[in-house]
Formats: C-alpha cells, structure tokens, sequence
C-alpha cells in the first residue's frame, strides 16, 4: 500500500512537472504521467487486494473490490482517446509552425511589447 | 413517465451515430439534428412540468438499485438547466445551418455537436459522481474536436492550451473520485453525502475542495480562467456562442450541486464569496482593455461567473435561488451578444471596436438585438439580468454581507460601461463603409455572354448571402425573445428557482429520492 502511495505521488510529481513545460511533446508525455497516477489512484481506492469478484467462482477469504477497476478502465479508455488527441493536435501544430513549442497567448505577447516599448524609452 | 429522463441523453446520441454515416449528406444531417433537438427541447420540456407536479425523481439505469448502479437525477434546478440549455443548443444549430460556413467546411460538426448536447444532458441529470465525470468527458471531448474544427493557426495554438488545461482538470476530478471512493466507499452521491457528513471535518472539506479545484477550471472562477478568454474567441462563432452560454455554466452547475450536497455551510462561506468577488473584478477589468468584441466578451463571462459563485457563497435560501435565476439568465444573453457579434463579423470581416463604426445605421435590427441582450447583461431595469442581481443584492444584504454587494454593483457599472463602449465602438457614429464591402455589382464587368452568366452568379450568391444573413438574425432573434420572456415571466421563474434553491438546501428530499425507489 505504502508502496503504491509513493508510486502515485511520483508519477504525479513527474507528470506535473513535465506538462509545465513548453514542448508539446513533453506535455502529452506529462499528461500520460498524470493519467496514470490518477488511475493508480484508484485502484489504491479498491483497497486490499482479494479474490476475483465473480459470482459463482468466490471461494473463501476476502474478495477485491470490483467498482475501482471498473472505474481505472472506464479512465484508462478515456485517457487513452485523448492521448491520441493530443497526439494529432501536436502534430498538427508541428506542421505549421514547424517547432512544437507552446507559444504565448495574446495578452502575453501584448504585455512583452508594452514592456519592450518602456525598456527602449528607458522607463523601469 | 421515467423514459423521458433518459431521452435527452440516449437521442442525440444515437443521433449523432446516424448523423456520422450521413456526414455526405448535408441536408440529412442538417434534419437528424433539428429534429433531435426539437424532440429534447420537448422532452426537457416534459420533464421539467413532471418535476414540478411531482417533485425530485430519479431512474436507475439498467435497473441496478441505487447505491450500485448509476443513478438519473432530476429535480428542479437540474429540469430548468436543461431546458434552457436544449432551447439554446437548438437555436445555436439553427443559426450555424443559417451561416453555412461551419457545416459545410466540416462534416463533423453536427455529430460532434450532438455528442455535446448529449453530454451537456447527462452533467445535469447525473446523479452519480464518476458518472458525472464520464459526462464531462463526453462533453469536453466533443468540445476539443469543436474548438479546433477547420484546424487554422490561431486555432490549433489556442485550442491547445483548451484541451491541456481541460484535460488536467479532468485528472484533478478523477482524482477527486478515488479520493471520495476511498473516504467513503461510494460514489453515489446521495449516498456520498450521508457518508460525507460523517466524515471528519478535515477530509470532508479536502475532497469538497479537489472538487472546487477541478470544476473551477471548467467554470473559469477566479485563479483558474486564464485559459478561456484566450481559447474561446478562436472557434467559429456558433461554436463559440455555445461554449460562452453553456460549458462554463455547466462547471458551475456541477459546483453548485457538489458544494450543497457535500459540503453544506450554515452560514456564508468566506472563501466563496471571496473567490468570486474576486472573479467579478478581475474578469471585468480584464474586458475594459480589450478591444476585439469576441474577446471583450469572453471576459465578461468570467466576470458574470462570479455574481453565480456569489449566490451560492451566501448558502440561503434566496442566495441559491438568485444564483439558479442567474445561471439560468445568463446562458441565452451570453450566446445571443456572440451571435450578434457573428452577424457583425459577417457583415464587416472585423470585429475590432478600432475598426468598426456605425454599424447600427446600417443594420439596425443587429443593433437593436446587441443592446437587448448587452443590456440584460449590466441589469438594466426592465431585462432578465436585473432581476437576477436585484434578487442577488437582495439576498446579500438579508445575511449582512455587505462588502460583497457592494463589490457586485460596482461590477455591475463597470460592466455597464464596457458595454457602452462596444455600443458605442461598434455601433454609433458615422458607418465607415457606406457600401457593403460584399456587394458585386459594385464593380461592372466588361460586356458580352460571360457578363450575363457572372451577373447570374453574382444574384445567386447575393441571395445566398441575404438568405444566410436571415436565417442569422432571425435565430438571434430567437434567442433575444427567450431572453425577453425570461424577463416578462420573472416573477414564475424566480418563484420555480426559489423552490429549486429549497430543494438544494434540503438534502435529505434528494437522499431519499434517489435511495428509497
């Protein structure tokens, strides 16, 4: 358990990382990371591991919850199609802009030039 | 009577899988979705009259009981959302079939848009938190493919950080599922709030935190909307009509249910009202230095979002219920002013207030149908949107929080103000082009069989152009008159919000709804 929780907080700790930076790449990678973490998350939500809830099969002795896993494919499946979204995206925008940096958004770019302008007036 | 709950989520999207094998055929397409959201407006209509008559129901898909199965709740706050939202998502389809431009480059467009409505459904009607997460996706899936649709530059760039910034929220929710599972062994959320309450103090407020976090980004409150008024001017504009009236209202619905079926305060909850104060303010000042419209607007959403926080922050009865009038105000005024902004770019090719003038003299019924709905907006007497922050001062000053009503009303008249200056930007003044710039006989071409056949093309396409531009405002029309009638039916709306309000407060009517059948 101690085991799992250490692996979740890595992966998070990884994930929240990578999608900090600029390359696109890196945030789907990140992304992934982070996927899973939450996914890992859940299983450790089940609690113990048991025997395979299946009715009719169970023998003696506790049995695992079967509600998390059902949940983790339900998120697996999810992360998964938006993965390959992300993918196509960033491919996409390799295509145009030939580099897979995030860039700036408007304001950003707006406040830069006002900056630069102030600068080059010798104002602080 | 159970069934028609389950048709606003199972139609459209079975809808959009025939709409997907006609996708060569615009003109099927076009109907499947008409006719589909036609059925929903009614179905929702139905739903919301039940509702009324016989107070909170709920259906257990697949027929699993309650705490097991997924769970479909409907009470009043969810019904009224609902219809508003299918009313809006079928005039917004009207006037995208009007345009032409965005079905007929793409499509996709009306499965993808179908796909959205039907996860917009299924938010409202959840009553079941992991299913409630799986509505989210389903919606902001559909969103993704939306807001890059037509794949330009500026698109691609923005809708990136959408799609980053959508998806890491997701990631905090699911966590907050797991979260919630582990503390309480259930997701069902009737059930998660009994358990909730049982729960120590500390835990109790982490997980109704996570959840504030998560839906925080999809409602745009105050830290977290950075992302929105950069992403949303970008799409086509009925893409981005539906997006500013719904998506973030639908965050804030999810926080509004979670925030009283959780985390329920006796009195006004500082952080909220805090929170959206601070939302109000920024998001305003935010608008006051843009000067494209679409993105002036973007940031009122967020500022609007706040005056929603605020009524939930003040956990009453008539905090809650100014709150539903709110939501339920906002989301056609917000659609109609980017929709008129549409019809503006059509006209003009621009919607920079520099560039724009005197629009008004040259279409006054655009002009006449921007300042119905910018005028709901700042809460001018007459219109929808004075109620709702009458009722929301109203209610703030009956729990003695004065700070916050004062920080509204100032918000109010800066908005106002804003709005003025588009008005004024935009559609006062002196028209700058005395000609429309698409008229073709303009330039006479010279002689001969080939100037009878361009002067046939010339017509054909200017009737096109006069009949697309009709179809146009006659849906923004559309969408002014629901937000008049709004207004005119203040008084039956207020009350039906007011007991949807009592019905939030009062858990225990929802625990046993959904528990005990």
């Amino acid at each position: 358990m101690i085991a799992l929780a250490l692996g979740v907080g890595a992966l998070f700790a990884v994930g929240t990382y990578l999608v900090l930076q600029r390359p696109l790449t890196r945030i789907v990678i990140g992304f992934a990371l982070l996927g899973h973490a939450a996914v890992l998350l859940l299983l450790a939500a089940g609690g113990p591991p048991g025997l395979p809830p299946i009715i009719g099969t169970a023998g003696t002795g506790p049995v695992a919850d079967p509600l998390p896993q059902a949940f983790a494919l339900t998120a697996i499946v999810i992360a998964f199609g938006l993965t390959a979204f992300l993918l196509a995206l960033a491919y996409r925008s390799w295509m145009q802009t030939r580099n897979d940096e995030v860039e700036d958004d408007l304001e950003d770019r707006r406040i830069q030039k006002l900056g630069r302008r102030d600068r080059s007036k010798g104002r602080p | 009577m159970r069934v028609i709950m389950v048709l606003p989520i199972a139609l459209p999207l079975i809808a959009a899988a025939l709409s997907l094998i006609a996708h060569r055929h615009m003109t099927v397409q076009r109907g499947i979705g008409l006719a589909t959201l036609a059925a929903t407006t009614v179905a929702s209509a139905v739903l919301l009259i039940d509702v009324e008559r016989n107070g909170i129901t709920s259906v257990q898909v697949g027929g699993w009981p309650a705490p097991a199965g997924i769970t479909l709740v409907a009470d009043l706050f969810a019904a009224m959302m609902l219809l508003v939202s299918s009313i809006t998502l079928l005039i917004v389809l009207v006037y995208a079939i009007a345009q032409r431009r965005t079905d007929e480059f793409a499509p996709t467009f009306h499965p993808v848009y179908l796909v959205l409505a039907a996860g917009v459904a299924m938010s409202f009607l959840s009553g079941d938190l992991f299913n409630l997460f799986v509505a989210f996706e389903v919606t902001l899936t559909a969103s993704y493919v939306l807001i890059t649709l037509g794949g330009g530059r500026a698109q691609i760039r923005s809708g990136m950080s959408y799609v980053v910034l959508n998806l890491l929220a997701s990631t905090i929710f699911l966590s907050a599922c797991g979260l919630a599972y582990a503390a309480t062994g259930t997701v069902n959320m009737a059930q998660l709030s009994v358990r909730m309450a049982e729960l120590p103090g500390g835990v109790r407020e982490a997980i109704a935190l996570t959840l504030l976090v998560a839906f925080g980004v999809k409602a745009a409150i105050f830290p977290l909307f950075n992302w929105l008024p950069d992403s949303y001017p970008t799409a086509p504009t009925p893409v981005s009509a539906v997006f500013a009236g719904l998506l973030t209202k639908v965050g804030v619905y999810a926080i509004i249910r979670t925030q009283t079926l959780f985390a329920p305060s006796d009195g006004a909850s500082t952080l909220l009202l805090v929170i959206a104060a601070l939302t109000m303010v920024t998001g305003v000042l935010g608008a006051m230095a843009q000067d494209d419209i679409k993105r002036l607007l973007s940031f009122h959403i967020v500022s609007q979002i706040g005056y929603m926080i605020m009524g939930l922050a003040l956990f009453s009865v008539a905090g809650l219920a100014a709150a539903v009038f709110y939501v339920i105000h906002q989301i056609p005024v917000k659609t109609c002013l980017f929709l008129v902004d549409g019809i503006v770019e059509t006209d003009t090719g621009t919607s920079s207030l520099n560039r724009l003038s005197g629009y008004a003299r040259r279409a006054p019924v655009v002009g006449a149908l921007f300042l119905a709905a910018a005028l709901s907006l700042a809460g001018i007497p007459p219109l929808s949107g004075f109620v709702g922050k009458f009722a929301l001062v109203e209610a703030g000053l009956a729990q003695g929080q004065w700070w916050i009503v004062a920080v509204s009303l100032v918000v109010s008249l800066i908005t106002l103000y804003s709005m003025t200056k588009v008005w004024n930007g935009a559609f006062w003044g002196a028209p700058t082009s005395p000609a429309s710039p698409e008229r073709p006989d303009a330039s006479a071409p010279t002689a001969g069989v080939q100037t009878a056949t361009a002067t046939a093309i010339a017509t054909a396409e200017r009737v096109r152009m006069v009949n697309a531009r009709r179809g146009m405002v006659g849906a923004t029309a559309a969408l002014v008159c629901v937000t008049l009638s709004i207004a005119l039916f203040a008084r039956p709306i207020y009350d039906l919000a007011s007991r949807s309000a009592e019905q939030l407060l009062d858990r225990d009517t929802y625990i046993t709804a959904v528990l005990d059948r």
